[in-house]
């Protein structure tokens, strides 16, 4: 039981940042009706965010110190951030051990204007084309950002830590009773899943509770009519093509510490969120959410080392196999609508 | 000639000169120029053209007629591989006994897969075949690994069975004692020229496979495959299941890739997990559109465009940017190889991304629209020429 408890938490956090980038995926699908296949390169630059602020953060100038030397005789030089020199040393290191979460200010307007970029640049002229077209411009286009990215950052994964407060674990087992130490679970983890949660539960009541969330999915349901009746719908989806960029964006710069980003995350994750979305439906808001938490969590479940045993392999396949029998059963997913692509 | 109407005949004769006079037509540029560097003329990259146009025809069979985008025919490739080099296992480096088998083995997880995978269509269809592709490949890394040696990749060891291996034979893939990566050098003056059995070998399978192809493009069943395409309600409302056709398209697409794999053990007697990765499917995919979907020659010709804009672009420096530019003021030069430098060397991938998103917006037919738009501009001025000369006379 211990052991179950414990896969379904493992579950959650990449669970989480599947919903997060399948939410994005299918709201721009539902929406524009474009395929994104630059969704994952989305989150990848929302992890460089990340990356890029705590070394903005850590841009320090140097000084020498009279009263130390260093272990040749010289005078130590000592580097200070500008922003221990500004804020003062205390306030200033806990702005430096923040960056992470900070990152997400930072990266959320950096992620509406790249979106915005990307939508009326380039995917606007695409809505006409066939679904074939649009998937191969935006993989293109997700060659392009993944290599500009790795041009200015290099290949390997840089280690991107979270703040000190979130370090270390939390011990889950003794709040159900079992010994301490069976049940340890990360707390940026835990953070990440309430990131998610809250996030995802944004998104949702946006779309809900507000008159802009009602014509957009007015919009999504029948665009023609909507249009019809005076209003920009298209102005609208633009935004919600930033809002979705955003989503991704802020869930790449949250799982930055969870896994040190490198430029091919984005492709990484992007294949398998496709899964996700067309298990969940196309253009299924609550059927990605659920389908990308499910996916997590039957993919930990399989790295169990007494399924593996039962059936050897399955943690590598478990995903596909369960896309390929829900596709086979229930032609439009989990959840999804009647009447979208089924061509 | 040989079934086929005058125009595909004369396409036919110059993919034939194209493919057998290879050797010369890459080699433009004499040995030791500075040009050098951009002839493609050596056996290794004229046999990567060869079987990658062969991967790219099998592909526009299934994606150029009947309009599947599949997202997982890299995983044929690698199965085709792995056939070839299980028979230098156990045989010995006949590449006969190896390449029938490529194509049975190939044909068989298409029909297979094909089988599942065409329940569904559009993007349902492609996400299946990458599902399954994935899980090949997946499972060729880790549990497969008695069949295919997981990461290390399948290679022949000394103590290997080879039941039919001969006293004096070969040691490396041969046809009857035609050894692949044996070559012919021919010098013409500071040329030099470069003929290799494997290039030939694939040439001659190229062609086989090319005017297959153009026997199935004018079949009946071609037409019956471009009609699942354009419209398959009205073929469903005619009375006819357009499933078998599909199915029989993408085994057909199978068999090619299975055999574009075997070639490649053929050319070198390796077989690696990474050739089923997705990112393989991914490229033929490019290959084929930036060449021109649905056309005959168009997947040759993009597979060859990426496999040398891959092979030229990597292989350019900084140090030979310099040279080209030594004629610029120094400042000035050193700030065209700044500017040039992030699409070269290890950035061609950046430049192969932008180059493709480029054909995609303006040539969504590909080079062979390209081309197509270029003679029709020229005719188009050669006729108002005419138009204007009338007049005057």
């Amino acid at each position: 039981m211990d052991a179950i408890i414990l896969q379904i938490l493992n579950g959650l956090d990449k669970g989480s940042a599947y919903a997060l980038i399948a939410l994005g995926l299918t709201l721009i699908f539902g929406t524009l009706g474009v395929v994104n296949f630059a969704h994952g390169a989305l989150f990848m630059i929302g992890a460089f965010c990340a990356v890029t602020l705590s070394k903005i953060l850590n841009l320090s100038f140097e000084t020498i110190d009279p009263t130390k030397t260093d272990f040749l005789g010289n005078p130590l030089k000592v580097k200070t951030p500008y922003v221990m020199e500004w804020f003062g040393p205390e306030t200033g290191a806990a702005i430096i051990d923040w960056a992470v979460p900070l990152a997400i200010l930072f990266s959320i307007p950096i992620m509406i204007a790249v979106g915005f970029i990307m939508e009326r640049g380039l995917i606007k002229h695409f809505y006409k084309r066939a679904h074939a077209d649009q998937i191969l411009v935006t993989f293109g286009l997700a060659i392009v950002l993944q290599e500009v990215v790795k041009y200015f950052f290099g290949a390997n994964p840089i280690p991107t830590g979270a703040p000190d407060a979130f370090k270390g674990s939390f011990d889950f087992g003794v709040l159900l009773g079992y010994d301490p130490n069976v049940i340890i679970y990360p707390y940026w983890r835990m953070v990440y899943f309430f990131f998610a949660a809250l996030v995802i539960g944004g998104v949702f009541a946006f779309l809900q509770f507000t008159t802009f969330g009602m014509v957009v999915r007015a919009g999504m349901a029948d665009r023609e009519t909507v249009g019809l009746l005076g209003i920009n719908i298209d102005k609208r989806f633009t935004i919600m093509f930033g809002i979705a960029a955003a989503v991704a964006g802020i869930a790449g710069v949250m799982y930055a510490p969870i896994n040190s980003p490198n430029y091919h995350m984005g492709m990484d994750f992007l294949v398998l969120s496709f899964v996700v979305v067309v298990v969940g439906g196309m253009g299924s808001l609550p059927g990605a959410v659920l389908a990308g938490f499910l996916l997590g969590i039957l993919e930990s479940f399989a790295s169990m080392n007494q399924i593996k045993s039962l059936i050897p392999g399955i943690d590598q396949i478990i995903i596909y196999v369960v896309a390929i029998i829900i596709l086979l059963t229930r032609p439009r997913g989990l959840m999804g609508r009647k009447g979208v692509m089924e061509e | 000639m040989l079934g086929l109407n005058k125009k595909d005949t004369s396409l036919m004769i110059v993919v034939a000169i194209l493919a057998l006079f290879a050797p010369f037509i890459l080699n433009p540029f004499p040995e030791g120029s500075a040009m050098a560097q951009f002839n493609a003329g050596y056996p290794d990259l004229m046999q990567r053209f060869v079987i990658f146009g062969i991967f790219a025809i099998g592909f526009n069979i299934l994606f150029g007629l009947t309009g599947y985008l599949s997202f997982g025919h890299a995983a044929f490739l690698g199965i085709g591989s792995y056939s070839v080099v299980w028979m230098y296992k156990l045989l010995d480096y006949n590449v006969i006994w190896g390449l029938p088998l490529a194509i049975i083995t190939s044909g068989l997880f298409a029909l297979l897969i094909g089988y599942v995978s065409l329940r569904r269509s559009g993007i349902y269809f492609s996400i299946l075949t990458l599902a399954f592709a994935q899980m090949s490949f997946n499972l060729a890394y880790s549990v497969l690994t008695p069949i295919t040696n997981g990461e290390t990749g399948l290679q022949v060891y000394t103590d290997d069975a080879q039941v039919l291996l001969g006293a004096n034979e070969a040691t490396s893939p041969h046809l009857f004692g035609i050894v692949m990566n044996s070559s012919a050098k021919l010098d013409l003056g500071p040329w030099s020229f470069t003929f290799n059995n494997g290039y030939y070998f694939c040439a001659i399978i190229l062609l086989l496979v090319f005017y297959l192809a153009i026997r199935i493009f004018r079949s009946p069943f071609g037409m019956m495959l471009r009609a699942i395409k354009s419209n398959q309600t009205r073929l469903n409302y005619t009375g006819l299941n357009p499933r078998p056709y599909a199915l029989a398209a993408f085994v057909i697409s199978g068999m090619y890739a299975g055999l574009a794999g075997g070639l490649m053990a053929a050319m070198d007697p390796l077989a690696g997990a990474e050739r089923m990765q997705w990112t393989a499917s991914g490229e033929v995919v490019l290959m084929t559109i930036l060449g021109g979907t649905g056309t005959l020659i168009g997947p040759v010709l993009g597979a060859g465009f990426i496999k040398y804009f891959e092979n030229i672009f990597s292989k350019i420096n900084d140090n030979i940017l310099h040279q080209w530019f030594a004629f610029l003021p120094d400042g000035l030069e050193d700030f065209v190889v700044f500017i040039i430098h992030p699409f070269i060397g290890k950035g061609w991938h950046l430049t192969l991304g932008i180059l493709f998103m480029l054909v995609v917006i303006f040539l969504p037919g590909g080079l062979v629209e390209g081309g197509q738009r270029i003679k029709r501009a020229l005719s188009r001025k050669k006729d108002a020429d005419a138009a204007k000369t009338e007049p005057a006379e």
